[in-house]
């Protein structure tokens, strides 16, 4: 060994802290078991993935070591949540607000799922099956 | 260890330091698991507009998926990620058999939530919630069951995958671990291997509430 050896070695975090975390995380999977069974309407889902989310940021402030590490690891994590989150907002806006401009009819996608072979028979589930777009519209025809 | 210019053995000669070649490990792997989140993005997006256009589809669809076995499985994939850590901490201090033992951990925890996903998996088999043209299933509400199956499965198993190769590399960490390759001083493969294994634990994080939880 010689000077071209580090000096300064990686930051050890405690014991304490890793048995800390996960077990916060253990207790906030049983608090999102435990919240999805109450109804909150749509609110729901924004619940459970605020829970998610901050499980995910501890994972990866505390696991991952990002609390720790230099910075630009955490700057490439959160380029690619911020792509990931334009990517979604942008095709939702698309898909959620494309019947303000074509007319869309609600309907059902037959092709490929051989369930419609048996079920078409009684037309159980033939019809009404609010806000669905219709494929043939879909395809611009 | 050092060889003849004085470089320790672990230090590739186009580095001058540890510090640099352990940092452009870092940037390297994190820039790959950017490339990971835009790969499951492009599902979560897909699973945004389905669940969007076919929300009551959804809400009765899910109720065939097992929470208690999901639940388990999210218990069992935070352990893990625990375990991961913790092997990573005892080569930072030198301690290889905690290290051994904790990749063990890591391993067999892997295994179980492989194991549970198989008795669910086979268990949709079996009644026919398969995906896309192979579905056969009548008992679910409401039209285009099968739209769920497919983004289920597909996530699920995207993400099944991810586990396998998370167990092939904590593996060939494990190998390498008994066969004295890693230090206090070098240890840059298993914490490589553990940012990957807490990023398939991230991953599913997202994934149980969005397929387990629906209100």
């Amino acid at each position: 060994m010689n000077g071209n050896e580090s000096t300064h070695s990686a930051h050890i975090i405690p014991l304490s802290v890793y048995l800390t975390i996960a077990s916060i995380l253990l207790f906030l999977t049983f608090v999102t078991v435990w919240v999805a069974s109450i109804n909150f309407g749509a609110y729901n889902l924004v619940i459970a993935m605020f829970i998610a989310a901050v499980k995910a940021s501890l994972v990866a402030l505390f696991f991952m070591h990002l609390k720790y590490d230099n910075k630009v690891y955490m700057i490439i994590l959160l380029i690619s949540i911020i792509f990931l989150a334009i990517f979604i907002t942008f095709t939702m806006l698309d898909t959620l607000q494309r019947g303000a401009i074509y007319d869309q009819k609600a309907g059902q996608i037959r092709e490929s799922a051989t369930m419609y072979d048996t079920v078409n028979a009684d037309s159980a589930l033939v019809g009404d099956s609010a806000n669905i777009v219709d494929s043939t519209s879909m395809s611009g025809k | 260890m050092s060889n003849a210019e004085g470089h320790p053995t672990h230090l590739a000669h186009h580095f001058s330091t540890t510090e640099q070649q352990k940092d452009s490990a870092k940037i390297g792997m994190w820039l790959f698991l950017l490339t990971e989140v835009l790969l499951f993005g492009g599902l979560f997006c897909a699973y945004a507009i389905f669940r969007a256009w076919y929300p009551d589809l959804f809400h009765n669809a899910h109720s065939f998926l097992d929470t208690g076995l999901g639940a388990t499985n999210t218990v069992v994939l935070i352990t893990s990620s625990l375990t991961m850590a913790l092997a990573i901490r005892a080569m930072q201090l030198g301690n290889k058999n905690a290290t051994i033992w904790n990749l063990v951990a890591t391993l067999g925890l892997a295994g179980t939530f492989l194991v549970i996903k198989y008795i669910e998996y086979s268990h949709k088999f079996h009644l026919g919630q398969l995906p896309g043209k192979y579905y056969t299933f009548t008992g679910v509400e409401g039209g285009n069951p099968h739209i769920f199956f497919s983004i289920y499965f597909m996530m699920t198993g995207l993400h099944g995958i991810h586990v396998i190769a998370g167990m092939i590399t904590i593996g060939w960490m494990l190998y390498r671990t008994t066969k004295n390759h890693f230090s206090a001083e070098y240890y840059t493969p298993i914490e490589m291997t553990g940012l990957y294994w807490h990023l398939v634990d991230l991953i599913w994080i997202f994934l149980f509430p969005l397929f387990y939880l629906i209100g």
